[in-house]
């Protein structure tokens, strides 16, 4: 077993940007009850892309939700960027804030709203942290232009085809600039090319602002690009090491 | 910051458009039935108003001349005239029948009136100056300045029109010399008269031979009248009513209304029991109303929980949101308000009862419609504020 103990640590650069300890998940109780995490830790470091496999099932997106403060874990402990998140219940009241500021979640489907076009969808965000129309409008063009959806923007969401409504959806779970990503199969309704685009963007934020990203795939041609990956079994998480392929080698590869 | 309440009404802006009109028609119908119920109330008074008496004289005992019969000699009216404060007192006959001007047939109630104390406001042509056969007629009846309208035996001319002259139950008035108007009430029509007229005359007793003189006397008193159905008095100013009503009914043994009085029981009792019903349609109408404005906002909401369940998981406040539901739902209220009040704006002429569409009413449509918005969209709210963020990637 590859589960890694951590002990406090003072400085604040090595400090991990998400501790888990010992987490469990269940849903339902009885018989009819799912056992979808048991003993489930790990540690991801500021400007880390980390990988997470594991076949369907298995508890992927329960683990990012309750990273994510989404759903309430059965047990154990998170722990954000050394703030203690979750013990015996939750130690945030305002979770909406916390999900605002400092979680970027892509879901495994965009989960847009509606009624707002593509750019509105991205700019709402910054708008939330009370950021002037100009500056979030300023972001969502930003955005868009790195996801190259630009000539979309003014788009209705029922309009935008599946990859371009995830496009959007990512762009929308990076708008604040969390310390944190959790992206669900990010790249699942996305072409190769695409895909690795994104996987190289995500990779780029890491490095330039110490963001901590955990990306679940299942795509083959995506998983050599993480250094460091988890695999979910039975649930309990199991590191591994993983090859850490440069970008410029797989662009070329194209 | 971003309107959620606008984008998302623009985004469906015909359903939202078509539910406030649909709001706005139940509006309508509420106000036209406030409406109706003020027509009848204020149909009482336009009587009262025009005839502008500060005493009813009626018959001893009676509710007269319009909740009941009233019946009284017209000569009794001197006898008021001598009492101290009385400055003027007329009779008046009413009698309400269907008089027919071509291919129409209107139902109109007749006021017989001395013709010199007529002074009513009109809208055409001038008061009735002759003491036969002229009438002014109120603008419902259809009659035009000129028309010849038959009633029983003879033809009387329209010689003016009066605006919003009506019985207590709403029928156009015509005016008329008392005579006139004694005449028709009391008397038949040719047929009649020439079978009864036979008939006296086939009595012996009443037509003794060489005696002429008596058969005419007879035929005089019969066919004539000297009733009315109420005096109206006018009171020198200072009088007080009341005392004066006391002296006419222990002198002269006649029942006397002063106007708030009589006031009462064209209100009260002749009509309590239509406008009655009418309340009645009206508090269910507003509240069968008021229940779908709710439920109309509420489901509005309810369809929109998974949209909130995102934009609460992406991190907005409450307060956003709840702010959203309330302007929509007021939105809506204000749509259906509008709509309501031109629809009935619109529609309220085609009814044939009189609609008085009152500014109060309209204003204390609007202030319902706006509590019931924000009562309903406060459920909506809760239900809103309650639904978890993670609902909304369920599976
Ligand atoms: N809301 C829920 N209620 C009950 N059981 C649930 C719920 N959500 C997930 N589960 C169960 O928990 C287990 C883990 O589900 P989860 O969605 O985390 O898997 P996953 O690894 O993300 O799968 P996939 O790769 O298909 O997305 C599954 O057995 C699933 O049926
Ligand atoms: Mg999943």
């Amino acid at each position: 077993m590859a589960v890694t103990k951590t002990a406090p640590v003072e400085n604040n650069d090595t400090q991990p940007a998400i501790l888990v300890e010992n987490l469990s998940k269940t849903y339902g109780s009885g018989s009819s009850a799912v056992h979808a995490l048991k003993d489930a830790s790990m540690q991801v470091l500021p400007g880390e892309v980390v990988g997470l496999l594991g076949p369907s099932g298995s508890g992927k997106t329960t683990l990012l939700q309750c990273l994510g403060a989404i759903i309430d874990p059965s047990g154990g402990r998170i722990t954000l960027g050394g703030d203690l998140l979750f013990e015996n219940g939750w130690q945030y009241s305002d979770r909406r804030t916390l999900r605002r500021d400092r979680i970027g979640f892509i879901f495994q489907r965009p989960y847009l709203i509606p009624f707002m076009d593509a750019t509105e969808n991205i700019a709402f965000l910054p708008m939330l942290q009370g950021k002037s129309n100009k500056q979030a409008y300023a972001r969502a063009a930003e955005l868009l232009e790195m996801l190259d959806i630009t000539e979309r923007g003014g788009a209705r969401i029922e309009q935008l085809s599946g990859g371009e409504q995830q496009r959007v959806a990512i762009a929308r779970a990076l708008a604040n600039r969390p310390p944190i990503v959790l992206a669900d199969e990010p790249t699942a309704p996305l072409d190769s090319h695409r895909a690795m685009s994104v996987m190289k963007l995500l990779h780029k934020m890491a490095a330039k602002s110490g963001t901590a990203i955990i990306v679940v795939t299942h795509d083959e041609n995506i998983i050599p690009v993480f250094k460091r990956l988890y695999r979910l079994r039975d649930g309990v998480l199991h590191e591994e090491e993983g090859e850490g392929r440069p970008f410029d080698y797989l662009n070329d590869e194209q | 910051m971003i309107s959620l309440a606008y984008r998302d009404v623009s985004n469906s802006f015909g359903r939202y458009l078509l539910t406030g009109i649909g709001l706005g028609l139940l509006i309508g119908v509420t106000l036209t039935m406030a409406g109706v119920f003020r027509g009848m109330v204020d149909d009482g008074k336009a009587l009262l108003r025009s005839a502008g008496a500060d005493i009813w004289v009626v018959q001893q005992n009676t509710l007269g001349p319009f909740a009941e019969p009233s019946s009284l000699p017209d000569d009794i009216y001197r006898g008021i005239l001598a009492l101290e404060g009385v400055s003027q007192a007329t009779n008046v006959a009413y009698l309400t029948l269907e008089v027919s001007h071509g291919s129409r047939s209107v139902r109109v109630m007749l006021e017989g009136i001395d013709a010199d104390s007529n002074r009513l406001p009109l809208t055409a042509g001038r008061p009735v100056s002759r003491s036969h056969y002229e009438l002014v007629a109120d603008e419902r009846s259809g009659f035009r300045v000129g028309d010849r309208i038959p009633i029983h035996r003879h033809e009387y001319e329209v010689v003016g029109l009066t605006r919003g002259m009506r019985s207590p139950s709403g029928d156009p008035m015509l005016f008329l010399p008392l005579k006139d108007a004694q005449e028709i009430q009391f008397l038949k029509d040719n047929d009649a008269l020439f079978r009864d007229r036979r008939q006296l005359q086939e009595n012996p007793r009443l037509n003794p031979p060489g005696n002429p003189a008596l058969l005419d006397a007879v035929e005089e008193s019969l066919f004539s009248n000297h009733r009315v159905n109420a005096v109206l008095v006018q009171l020198l100013p200072g009088t007080n009513p009341w005392q004066v009503a006391d002296e006419i009914e222990k002198w002269l043994r006649l029942t006397a209304y002063p106007r708030d009085e009589m006031e009462e029981i064209l209100i009260g009792q002749l009509i309590a029991m239509a406008s009655k019903q009418i309340g009645m349609f009206l508090v269910i109408l507003t509240i069968v109303s008021a229940a779908i404005v709710a439920l109309t906002i509420y489901s509005m909401t309810q369809t929109k929980l998974k949209e909130i369940a995102v934009l609460k998981l992406i991190g907005t406040r409450n307060a956003l949101i709840s702010r959203m539901i309330l302007l929509e739902a007021i939105g809506l209220g204000m749509i259906g308000f509008l709509t309501g009040k031109l629809a009935v704006t619109y529609w309220a002429p085609l009814f044939p009862k009189h609609v008085v569409l009152l500014p109060e009413d309209t204003f204390r449509a609007l202030l319902i419609t706006l509590v019931i918005c924000v009562l309903a969209s406060i459920a909506g709210i809760r239900a809103a504020l309650r639904v978890p963020p993670g609902s909304a990637i369920g599976g």
